[in-house]
C-alpha cells in the first residue's frame, strides 16, 4: 500500500562547513595526542590533589581504587581490557601497601608519582585515536554498505543491488535546526548530547554528523561497545574516546572529565550520552549523568578565563526515534527485574557483528524508518541562543552567559555553584528532549493499547499485568480507534503549545494511522508487540516489550486521555 | 532622584537593595544597614520622599545607611545582592517591572511568606476544577520564571518585625541551592543578636513558612474563643503534621519543617497576638466578618489566601488537611469557629507521628 508510504523526504544534502580534515579540531587533537594526554594527566592530578589535599585521603581513595579494580578484573573482565592489567594493579597494590606502612607526612613525592602513574594510565585508556585515513575508509565503507543493502532489500531484482536508487537520506529523516547548528558550529563548540536507546545510536549520530556537514565530533562511547569488533573498528575511527562505566573511582571519574573539558576547551565539537546507558525502560530519560555534562560549564567557565578567543559552548539535545530497538526485549527485561532495587546493569551485548548486519538487511528492507531532531541551540545555562550565538532570555533580551561565573564583578571559580548548574542544565536538557521526541505512529499505538489494557486491569500491579497470559488480552477495535483519535488530538494541541513533536505520518485518517504503527511497532522482533486479529480487534504477542515501546510517551501526562 | 553614580560612592562595597517597605522591609533593611549601604525601594515616589525625609517608616526609625527610592533600574544597576519583600501577590508583578534591570551575576534573597497563583483566564481559585504545583508557585520559582536570576534564596524563620527591632534574639533560615548565597545572607545579616542558619532544600523551607501562617490563624482563633496552653500545643503539633503532610504534597523536604523556619516559626506565630495571621483569627472568633477584618488591616495577612490555595491543593494531591479544611469553611462559607473546633475534637483520628 503506497499511501502508507512516508512523505517523500526533503532532507537535502549539506556541503561540509570547513573544508579539510586537517582544519578540524578534532584532528588537531589527535596530532598532538601525546602532549594533550599530558596536559590530560597533570591537570588531572591537579584537580585530585585540591579534592584530596591530605596524603592521608589520597592513599584512602587509591587503596579503594586499587581494589576495586582488582575486584573487576576477577569479577568483570572484558575483550577490549588491556593484556597487562591484572599486572598492573597488583603493582600498584604492592606499592600501596609499602606507602600505607610510612608516615603520611614523608610520602608526597612516592604518592604523587604512583598517582601519575595511574591517571596517565587512565588517560591513554580513555583518548581516542583520530585517524584522517581511517575516517575516510570507514566514512566510505558505511556509505557504500548501507547504499548497497539498502538497494538489494529494497528493491526485489535481481542487479539492484549496485544501483542507487535509494540512499540513506531516505531512511533516515534528520529534523529540527539544522541550520541553526550548522551555523553556530562554525562560531563556538557545539556539545551534542542525544538520548540513547540502542547500542546503534552511536553509529546513527556519527552518519547524522558527517551528513550534515559537519567536522567529525569527539565522542564519548561506553567502552562495552569497543567489545563488539565491527564496532570497535567504526568508532576508532570516529575518534571516539572510551568510557568505562565499571569504573567509578575518583582518579578515573577526574580523568575522563578533564580529558572531554580540555578537548571543549580546545575548540573539539564533543558528543556524549548524556544518560549514561541506554534507557532500559524505553522512557525518555529523565535523570541526567552529571559528571560530562559539568564539564560544558567548566570548560566554558575557562574559555572566560583565558585572554585569548573566548569561544562560546552551545549545547544541542538531539532525539532518536525509531520504531523498533534490536535490543528492547533484553532492555526491558533488565529494567523490569531490578524496577525498585539500585543495582548496577551488567552490559551483557548479546549482539555480535553478525546479528547487526542481519538486523540492518532487514532494516533497510522495511519501510521503517528512523528520524533524528536536532533540537534548539542552547547556552551552558539552558538558554536559547539566536543566529549570532547571543544568549537570550525568555523575553527576548541578549543575555552575557558570563555574567553567569561573576561574582562582585570578578570572574570566580565556585565548585558548588557550577555542580548546581549542571543540574541546571540537565533539567532543562530533558526538558527540550521531551519537547523535540518525535511521536510516530508505532509509538502512539504502543501508549494507548498498554495504557487501554492497564485501565481494564487496574486492580493488578505493573508486574501483576505482565504476568497475564497473552490470550486474555484483546482490545475491541472502534473502542481502540475511539480512543486513538482522543489522545492524538491531544497530542496535536501540545505540538501547537511546543511541548511535542510528531511525525507527519501521523495525520491523515485513524484507521491508516493505526495500520502503520500496528505494522511498525518493534517489527523485527520474534515476537510482536502488537497485532490485528482475524476478528479485528488488537491484541499482543509480548506484553512486556509492547510495555517498553509504550514507556516512550510517558512523562506527558497523555495517560488521563485513555 | 540619587544618579548611580553618587550611590556607588557612598561606600566602596557595593550598596544592597530591599525591594518593599512594609515592617518587615523596613526591619531587614536596618538590619543590613548596620553592615552595608542599603537602597530601599518602595512603589510610590510620596512614600520615598517622606523616607528620606523623616527618617521614619511604620514606626520604626530609618538607619542613617539606608536611602529610600523609587527606581527599580537604579536599584539594579547599584546592588549585586537584593531582598525582595513584598506582599506574594505583587510578587510577580513586582518582578517583571525588575527583570529588565537584572543579570545573572544579580543575588536575590526574598523574605516573602506566601504563594503565587496563575489561573487561566476566567477562573478563580474556587472554580477552577483542580488546583496544583503547576499553577501554584513559591517566591523562588517566579523569580526564575520571570527573569535570567539564577542566584537566589529565602529568609524564613521566627521573625516578628517588632522584636527584630528591638534587637531581641531570634534567628532566620537563609535557604538556597547556592552556597554563596548562604554565605552572602549569613554575612549581611548575622549580629550579635541574630543567628542564621544554613538550609539547601529553598522550596521546603518557603513551603513550611507560608503554610504556618494557616495554623497561626487558627491559634488566634483558639486564643479568641478563650482557651489556654493544652488547646494551643495541641493545634501546634497537629498543625505541624498538618503541614508535613501538604508540604510533602508540594514538593518540600521533611527536614525544612522540623527547623527554624518550620516549628521554629510555627510556634512562633502561634504565641504571638503581634503577628497579623493570629489576630484574623481571634478576631474571627470573637465574631467579626472576615470583610471587616481585612479592611481594618494596614498590611497583608498572608494566612487568608495561603487557606484557599493549600485547600484546593490538598483536595488535589489528596492530602488529609483536616484544619485547613475547616478553617476555609469558617473562612469563606459561615461555619463558626465553635463549630469547626467541634469537628476537630471529634473526629476519629488516633495515630500520632506517622510520617518519620
Amino acid at each position: 500500500m503506497e499511501i502508507l508510504e512516508e512523505k517523500k523526504n526533503k532532507n537535502k544534502k549539506y556541503k561540509p562547513i570547513l573544508e579539510g580534515i586537517p582544519e578540524w579540531p578534532v584532528y588537531q587533537l589527535s596530532k598532538n595526542r601525546k602532549e594533550f594526554l599530558e596536559e590530560v594527566t597533570r591537570k588531572s592530578i591537579e584537580r585530585i590533589r585540591e579534592l584530596r589535599p591530605s596524603n592521608k585521603q589520597l592513599l584512602d581513595d587509591l587503596q579503594a581504587t586499587a581494589y576495586r579494580e582488582q575486584n573487576r578484573i576477577k569479577r568483570n573482565r572484558w575483550r577490549v581490557d588491556p593484556k597487562d592489567d591484572a599486572a598492573f594493579w597488583s603493582q600498584v597494590k604492592t606499592e600501596l601497601v609499602e606507602l600505607s606502612t610510612k608516615n603520611p607526612d614523608e610520602i608526597t613525592g612516592l604518592i604523587d608519582q604512583l598517582l601519575e602513574k595511574i591517571v596517565h594510565r587512565y588517560a591513554s585508556e580513555i583518548a581516542g585515536n583520530f585517524k584522517p585515513t581511517s575516517y575516510r575508509l570507514a566514512r566510505e565503507v558505511v556509505k557504500f554498505w548501507f547504499v548497497r543493502l539498502l538497494n538489494g532489500a529494497r528493491v526485489k531484482k535481481f542487479g539492484a543491488f549496485f544501483r542507487s536508487r535509494y540512499t540513506l537520506r531516505d531512511k533516515i529523516h534528520i529534523v529540527g535546526k539544522v541550520k541553526l547548528l550548522r551555523k553556530l558550529a562554525k562560531k563556538g563548540t557545539v556539545v551534542m548530547v542525544p538520548t540513547h536507546f540502542s547500542n546503534l545510536d552511536s553509529i546513527l549520530i556519527g552518519w547524522v554528523i558527517h551528513s550534515l556537514g559537519l567536522p567529525a565530533f569527539i565522542y564519548g562511547a561506553g567502552l562495552n561497545l569497543f567489545n563488539i569488533k565491527i564496532f570497535a573498528y567504526f568508532m576508532n575511527s570516529l575518534g571516539a574516546y572510551k568510557v568505562d562505566r565499571r569504573k567509578k573511582n575518583l582518579p578515573y571519574l577526574e580523568t575522563l572529565k578533564m580529558y572531554s573539558n580540555l578537548a571543549i576547551q580546545k575548540g573539539a565539537h564533543s558528543l556524549f550520552f548524556p544518560g549514561g546507558t541506554r534507557s532500559r525502560s524505553g522512557m525518555i530519560e529523565k535523570q541526567l549523568k552529571l559528571g560530562l555534562l559539568s564539564t560544558a560549564i567548566e570548560a566554558q567557565r575557562s574559555a572566560y578565563n583565558t585572554e585569548g578567543e573566548q569561544r562560546k559552548i552551545f549545547v544541542v539535545p538531539v532525539t532518536l526515534n525509531y520504531n523498533f530497538v534490536l535490543e528492547a526485549p533484553e532492555l526491558i527485561e533488565e529494567y523490569l527485574s531490578v524496577k525498585g532495587q539500585d543495582r548496577y546493569f551488567p552490559e551483557n551485548d548479546k549482539y555480535g557483528s553478525f546479528q547487526l548486519i542481519r538486523f540492518l538487511m532487514k532494516f533497510f528492507g522495511n519501510r521503517s524508518t528512523i528520524s533524528v531532531s536536532i533540537g534548539p541551540m542552547l547556552d551552558v545555562m539552558g538558554n536559547y541562543v539566536d543566529e549570532e550565538g547571543n544568549s537570550l532570555d525568555t523575553h527576548g533580551r541578549v543575555i552575557n552567559t558570563k555574567d553567569y561565573f561573576i561574582s562582585s564583578g570578578e570572574l570566580t571559580v565556585d565548585r558548588q555553584r557550577e555542580d548546581e548548574y549542571t543540574r541546571m542544565l540537565s533539567k532543562r536538557i530533558v526538558e527540550v528532549y521531551h519537547q523535540i521526541n518525535r511521536v510516530f505512529a508505532s509509538h502512539l499505538v504502543s501508549f494507548i493499547a498498554f495504557e487501554m489494557w492497564q485501565k481494564k486491569f487496574h486492580q493488578l500491579d505493573l508486574f501483576n499485568l505482565l504476568r497475564l497470559p497473552e490470550e486474555e488480552l484483546e482490545l475491541d477495535y472502534q473502542e481502540f480507534r475511539a480512543t486513538f483519535k482522543r489522545v492524538r488530538k491531544q497530542i496535536y494541541l501540545m505540538k501547537e503549545q511546543g511541548k511535542i513533536n510528531y511525525a507527519s505520518h501521523v495525520k491523515g485518517k485513524a484507521d491508516m494511522v493505526i495500520m502503520r504503527g500496528i505494522d511498525n511497532v518493534g517489527v523485527f522482533h520474534l515476537n510482536r508487540p502488537l497485532l490485528k486479529n482475524k476478528q479485528g480487534n488488537i491484541v499482543t504477542k509480548d506484553l512486556s516489550l509492547l510495555y517498553y515501546y509504550h514507556n516512550r510517551l510517558m512523562g506527558y501526562g497523555l495517560e488521563q486521555f485513555i | 532622584m540619587p544618579s548611580e553614580s553618587n550611590i556607588s560612592h557612598l561606600s566602596n562595597e557595593k550598596p544592597v537593595g530591599v525591594i518593599g517597605a512594609g515592617s518587615f522591609g523596613t526591619v531587614i533593611s536596618n538590619m543590613l544597614a548596620r553592615n552595608r549601604k542599603v537602597l530601599l525601594y518602595a512603589r510610590h515616589a510620596a512614600d520615598v520622599k517622606r523616607i528620606n525625609e523623616e527618617r521614619k517608616n511604620r514606626g520604626y526609625t530609618i538607619h542613617k545607611n539606608i536611602q529610600a527610592i523609587n527606581d527599580l533600574r537604579v536599584l539594579a544597576n547599584s546592588c549585586d545582592v537584593i531582598f525582595p519583600i513584598v506582599p506574594s501577590s505583587n510578587f510577580r508583578q513586582m518582578m517583571r517591572q525588575l527583570s529588565p534591570h537584572l543579570h545573572p551575576y544579580h543575588m536575590l534573597i526574598h523574605g516573602t511568606k506566601g504563594f503565587d497563583i496563575t489561573l487561566p483566564p476566567g477562573e478563580t481559585i474556587e472554580s477552577i476544577k483542580k488546583l496544583d504545583r503547576t499553577m501554584v508557585k513559591t517566591m523562588s520559582e517566579v523569580i526564575q520564571e520571570e527573569s535570567v536570576a539564577v542566584r537566589i534564596g529565602c529568609l524564613a524563620g521566627p521573625n516578628l518585625s517588632k522584636e527584630l527591632a528591638m534587637r531581641q534574639p531570634a534567628a532566620t533560615v537563609v535557604a538556597s541551592h547556592f552556597q554563596e548565597v548562604i554565605q552572602t545572607g549569613k554575612k549581611l545579616l548575622k549580629s550579635d543578636r541574630f543567628q542564621v542558619y544554613e538550609n539547601s532544600d529553598i522550596v521546603g523551607v518557603e513551603i513550611a513558612g507560608v503554610l504556618k501562617n494557616i495554623i497561626a490563624i487558627a491559634s488566634g482563633a483558639l486564643s479568641g474563643l478563650g482557651f489556654g496552653d493544652n488547646a494551643k500545643g495541641l493545634l501546634i503539633s497537629r498543625g505541624a503534621v498538618e503541614m508535613v503532610y501538604l508540604g510533602r504534597a508540594l514538593g518540600g523536604d521533611l527536614k525544612a519543617f522540623l527547623g527554624v523556619a518550620g516549628i521554629g516559626d510555627l510556634v512562633t506565630t502561634c504565641n504571638s497576638p503581634m503577628s497579623r495571621n493570629f489576630t484574623v483569627g481571634s478576631r474571627l472568633a470573637k465574631g467579626e466578618k472576615l470583610a471587616d477584618i481585612v479592611a481594618d488591616m494596614k498590611e497583608v495577612a498572608e494566612g487568608i489566601n495561603t487557606v484557599r490555595i493549600a485547600k484546593k491543593c490538598a483536595d488535589h494531591y489528596k492530602v488529609r488537611a483536616l484544619i485547613t479544611d475547616r478553617l476555609y469553611k469558617v473562612l469563606f462559607e459561615g461555619l463558626t469557629v465553635e463549630e469547626a473546633l467541634d469537628f476537630l475534637m471529634r473526629y476519629p483520628l488516633n495515630m500520632d507521628i506517622d510520617f518519620i
